[in-house]
């Protein structure tokens, strides 16, 4: 698409970000080849903001970058020591909320939450980790729900409601306390109408929404960011577009 | 971190060991290849599986794989913290309990009334009480909830390129950083 | 009684936005929400079950799980703890042969607490299925737990268990001005809508709910929104712990408050006004209905309010959700939604109740937008300070003789305050709640006002014989609690706050613990969603910076000490194996092993 009027821009880092009206910060450095850590986010979705990884400072203060439009001139950054400290503290937090035990997970390679620590250097959770206590749910055929690692991102819940019109997925409770649910009285996956095909069965960044008998299929190496850390991965993804 | 590391002069001393841990990362080090040899240059071996030396004496640095599953892992952590100035988590069972704390959100009396008393073929079961056993503990936790931490190594196990290039930043004196294809939990 | 859900749903219209009121029927009937009925909701208001159930779970006064027929729930703020909540808990508890939040097996009876009720003026306060019981003592819990051992229905319980004390202590512009009913319509009417927004932005008039922003301003905005609905929005939620102040309006002074919401309705062109009030306040439903009622018959609520334009008013209940006083997040409760607070922009006063022009305002502001529309901007401009013009009503509670209400002109000395309320031996005082500004005794020559230390109405007072710690301690308790765990930074970061600041009162933690309070603080104030999280750390990081001895005093010398008690950690596989030798214990001598 090219147009007579230059598009315009806003600072990142010292580097001018072009971008279109109403487009966040996040989508507009991603276009641009300029990666900022994010989970929550989505091109195909409205952005969310609740995992706060993709936080920025737009002229001096912080904003989730994925919820915040582009101004003209602008000035932000987000590539400085400050900021990667607080989103490796976010990430560790998460770490620190859930069970993660990246060995013995099908997503590990393909992780965003896992790729996102590496990024930013996390070598450890710090805090004491909670354990929570969250069952599996194997009650269907071919898909496997493990609710361990997941984020409350609810990129499912999205991806039911607004693509697959099923509203399978759902996030209950509150605090500390909120966790995934699905859409049936014995809280059982089995009892939804998911099927494999499902727009939700694609979008989960971690490992919770698991194809049976399809673990472990990429060998150590092949995997998503085995060979490419993610900062070079989602701006190739964004570029191809 | 330590002045002391700066001074290669001195052989840096290494306490290791094996809490509940699988040995993994032990091989891994071990996997370190030819350059075990220049290692061994700069670095002497205390406590650890590798020596016979049972418990451990002043050290520069210690490396611990496993997480705290019993009292005596405890107990041996302590020992560690007590005599090493710099402490290593290395591997994911250290970092945050790994594999064996997969069992936290069961209870330890049913566990262990499960596998010496009602279980699958026990016969006149008993749980075994003897003062020389360690206790379990309720939970399984990451070396961190106890003791503190200098470093995290993290992996599963660590690969030997990344202990080799931990342990030489360490032993450069710089604070050791682990790049793409090196971090890995894993 | 039995339930009838679908009747229920009809008789709320089919209406999916009132979701919360009808969970609010359901609960009348039956004491919980179980999961066929969740499923039968849903299937009449055509809702995935998923998401009635997300509502259930999310407000703290709803249940999926049966409570006991006596749903005992006492208040757990600072100043409850203080008059002595926790021991007459306890003994509660141990009466009945309970642990917090369990049901007894007859299903008779659970007891647990509940955030901060609002009769922090005559706590310790608890809620009994929907009442609220204020003063309690150890006799009046005896005279409870026989009610509730003889089964006998909380509404046939002795009248003198129930009344709520006013304690006024101090007048001034917005107390003691009386208004005949119509007057500030009338004046407002005369003046023409334009003209009356104005008139509010003249006198000055900020924000009492906490943000501070100008009333007149915000008015403006969802007069000149596009689109032919607007909503006035009365925010009674009142969850921020220590403050009573809309419970003495609404109980005392709702006329008036009504005369502000019909006067900012006529003013932007909003037809409906809804009113939303914390669950906490029951006890004042019926008196609000009847002055609705009262002003519908009078012609100052309808289709024809004074013959110039159409304004009626509804009421709906929270259910137990601090968060849910945040005006977007009391916006989506209002729709019938878990509350959580939306994303900005766009704003309220754009896209707000059903995504229409919707003004959110305090029942302070509006109480003082009525006199302002009658009296004109003068009459606040007179009092307060450039920057805040008017009064200020605190609630004033905690280690002072005279706990209750006092208005102010603002710039009021926290000191003049402390003195007047007959405060002794200060050591802080708590202004605008947990999510304020913890004030040291060094301080108390500051003043109430936007510009020097703001205040949503609450004031705690505590003196030399209290351990700030736990003050802090159960702020984060508090927040924890209150989360509604939309976003990562507040979700965890309260959690780990909580368990931090437990560890560190009871003597366990370290100076880890201390370092990292302040990490999780700061990182929660620079990326939390909205002002839960943002200020969740205030009382932390206020604490860290002035009381910090208190905090050294309490640790011990490693830098690191067990997150967990490791010698309960064996007390399972004790029992297990029935052992209980040395090596069945971690001893004193195991931790001297290690060095500092
Ligand atoms: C967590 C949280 C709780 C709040 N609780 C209340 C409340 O109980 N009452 C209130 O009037 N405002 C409360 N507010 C402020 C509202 O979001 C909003 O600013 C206010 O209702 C606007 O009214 P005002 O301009 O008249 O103050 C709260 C804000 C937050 C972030
Ligand atoms: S979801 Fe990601 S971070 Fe969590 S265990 Fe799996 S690979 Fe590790
Ligand atoms: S299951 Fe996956 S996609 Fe769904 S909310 Fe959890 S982390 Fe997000
Ligand atoms: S700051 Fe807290 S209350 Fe606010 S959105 Fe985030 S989790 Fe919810
Ligand atoms: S990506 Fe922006 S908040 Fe999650
Ligand atoms: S022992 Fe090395 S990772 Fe578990």
């Amino acid at each position: 698409m090219s147009t007579e009027k230059p598009r315009p821009t806003f600072q990142m880092d010292g580097h001018d970000v072009p971008f279109d009206e109403g487009q966040s910060i996040l989508a507009a450095a991603l276009a641009a080849g300029r990666y900022v850590p994010y989970l929550c986010y989505h091109p195909e979705f409205q952005p969310h903001g609740s995992c706060k990884v993709c936080t920025v400072k737009i002229n001096g203060r912080t904003h989730a970058s994925c919820t915040t439009p582009a101004h003209e001139g602008d000035v932000v950054e987000s590539n400085v020591d400050e900021l990667n400290d607080m989103r490796k503290g976010l990430v560790q937090f998460l770490f620190t909320e859930g069970n993660h035990f990246c060995p013995s997970c099908e997503a590990s390679g393909n992780c965003t939450l896992q790729a996102v620590g590496y990024d930013l250097g996390m070598t450890s959770a710090h805090y004491s980790p909670l354990f929570p206590d969250r069952p599996l749910d194997a009650s269907h055929p071919e898909v496997l729900l493990d609710f361990n690692r997941c984020i409350l991102c609810e990129l499912c819940v999205r991806a039911s409601a607004l693509v697959d019109k099923k509203s399978v997925f759902s996030l209950a409770g509150r605090g500390i306390q909120k966790h995934l649910v699905v859409n049936a009285e014995s809280g059982k996956l089995a009892d939804t109408e998911l099927s494999v095909d499902d727009k939700a069965m694609s979008v989960c960044p971690v490992g919770v929404i698991l194809r049976k008998r399809r673990g472990f299929q990429v060998p150590i190496g092949e995997r998503k960011y085995d060979e490419h850390p993610i900062r070079e991965v989602a701006v190739q993804k964004q570029k191809g577009e | 971190m330590s002045p002391d590391v700066k001074e290669v002069k001195k052989k840096l001393r290494v306490a290791t060991t094996s809490l509940a841990g699988c040995f993994g990362c032990h091989m891994s080090l071990l996997d370190i290849d030819e350059r075990l040899v220049p290692l061994l240059d700069l670095i002497e071996l205390d406590s650890s599986p590798l020596t016979d030396i049972k418990h451990c004496g002043p050290c520069d640095l210690g490396l611990i794989e496993g997480g705290l599953c019993n009292a005596e892992n405890v107990h041996k952590l302590r020992e560690f913290r007590a005599h090493c100035k710099i402490l290593v988590a290395v591997g994911a069972c250290a970092i945050n309990g790994g594999l064996p704390a997969q069992r936290n959100h069961l209870d330890i009396r049913e566990c262990l009334q499960t596998v010496y008393l009602t279980g699958l073929g026990v016969e006149r079961g008993f749980i075994p009480n003897d003062p020389e056993l360690p206790l379990p503990l309720k939970q399984v936790h990451p070396l961190h909830d106890v003791v503190k931490i200098d470093y995290f190594l993290p992996g599963c196990p660590p690969s030997a390129d990344a202990i080799w290039q931990f342990l030489t930043d360490l032993i450069a004196g710089r604070t050791p950083k682990l790049g793409h294809g090196l971090i890995h939990y894993d | 009684m039995t339930l009838d859900p679908s009747a229920i749903v009809a008789r709320h219209h089919g209406d999916a936005s009132r979701l919360v009121q009808i969970l609010h029927d359901v609960m009348a009937v039956e004491g919980h929400v179980a999961p066929p009925v969740i499923t039968a909701l849903a299937r009449a208001l055509g809702l995935p079950r998923g998401q009635v159930e997300g509502v259930v779970e999310f407000y703290s006064f709803f249940s999926s799980e049966p409570r006991g027929r006596f749903r005992v729930l006492f208040s757990d703020n600072i100043t409850d703890e203080m008059a002595g909540s926790h021991e007459l808990r306890k003994h509660m508890l141990d009466s009945f042969r309970l642990q917090p939040g369990e049901v007894s097996r007859d299903g008779l009876v659970s007891i647990g607490t509940t955030s901060c009720t609002g009769l922090c003026d005559q706590g310790p306060a608890m809620l009994v299925n929907d009442r609220a019981i204020p003063r309690l003592t150890p006799a009046r819990i005896g005279a409870i737990t026989s009610l509730i051992r003889g089964d006998v229905p909380v509404d046939r319980w002795p009248d003198n268990l129930f009344p709520i004390a006013s304690h006024v202590e101090r007048r001034d512009l917005l107390l003691s001005t009386e208004l005949s009913p119509g007057a500030a319509i009338d004046a407002a009417i005369a003046r023409g809508a334009a003209a009356t927004i104005e008139e509010i932005t003249r006198s000055g008039l900020r924000g009492r709910g906490g943000a501070g922003f100008s009333t007149g301003t915000k008015w403006a905005a969802c007069a000149s929104a596009p689109g032919p609905e607007r909503y006035i929005v009365c925010n009674a939620d009142e969850g921020e712990p220590g403050t009573f102040k809309d419970r003495e309006l609404l109980a005392a002074h709702a006329d008036l408050l009504f005369e502000g919401m019909t006067v900012a309705g006529f003013a932007v062109g909003a037809s409906k006004g809804i009113l939303y009030l914390r669950a906490e306040y029951p006890f004042l439903v019926e008196p609000l209905l009847a002055t609705l009622e009262a002003r519908r018959r009078a012609g100052l609520l309808g289709e024809r309010v004074r013959d110039a334009f159409a304004f009626d008013i509804e009421l709906h209940v929270g259910a137990g959700a601090y968060v849910c006083g945040e005006e977007s997040a009391l916006i989506e409760s209002l729709e019938g939604k878990r509350g959580i607070p939306r994303n900005r922009p766009p704003y309220p006063v754009t896209h707000g109740y059903l995504q229409k022009p919707t003004v959110v305002n305090n029942v302070e502001t509006l109480v003082a937008a009525a006199l302002v529309a009658t009296h004109g901007a003068g009459f606040l401009r007179a009092v307060g300070t450039p920057k805040s013009s008017g009064t200020k009503i605190l609630s004033v509670s905690g280690d002072v003789a005279r706990p209750g209400i006092y208005e102010y002109p603002f710039g009021v000395s926290v000191q003049q305050v402390l003195d007047d309320a007959g405060a002794v031996d200060t050591q802080a005082v708590q202004v605008g709640g947990p999510s304020g500004m913890l004030l040291s005794a060094s301080e108390l020559h500051r003043r109430i006002a936007f510009e020097d230390v703001p205040s949503a109405g609450a004031f705690m007072v505590f003196d030399g014989s209290r351990d700030m710690l736990a003050v802090v301690e159960n702020f984060t308790r508090f927040f924890a609690h209150e989360s509604c765990g939309f976003c990562t930074p507040c979700r965890v970061g309260t959690t780990l706050s909580a368990q931090m600041m437990k560890r560190v009162v009871s003597g366990t933690g370290s100076r880890r613990d201390v370092k990292d309070l302040a990490k999780v603080s700061n990182l929660m104030r620079a990326t939390s969603h909205c002002g839960l999280g943002t200020t969740a750390g205030n009382p932390v990081l206020d604490a860290l910076a002035k009381f910090r001895p208190s905090f050294d005093k309490r640790l011990r010398s490693l830098e690191v000490l067990p997150t967990f008690d490791l010698d309960e950690a064996l007390a399972p596989a004790r029992e297990a194996t029935a052992r209980d030798d040395e090596g069945a214990h971690f001893t004193n001598q195991t931790s001297q092993a290690e060095k500092p």
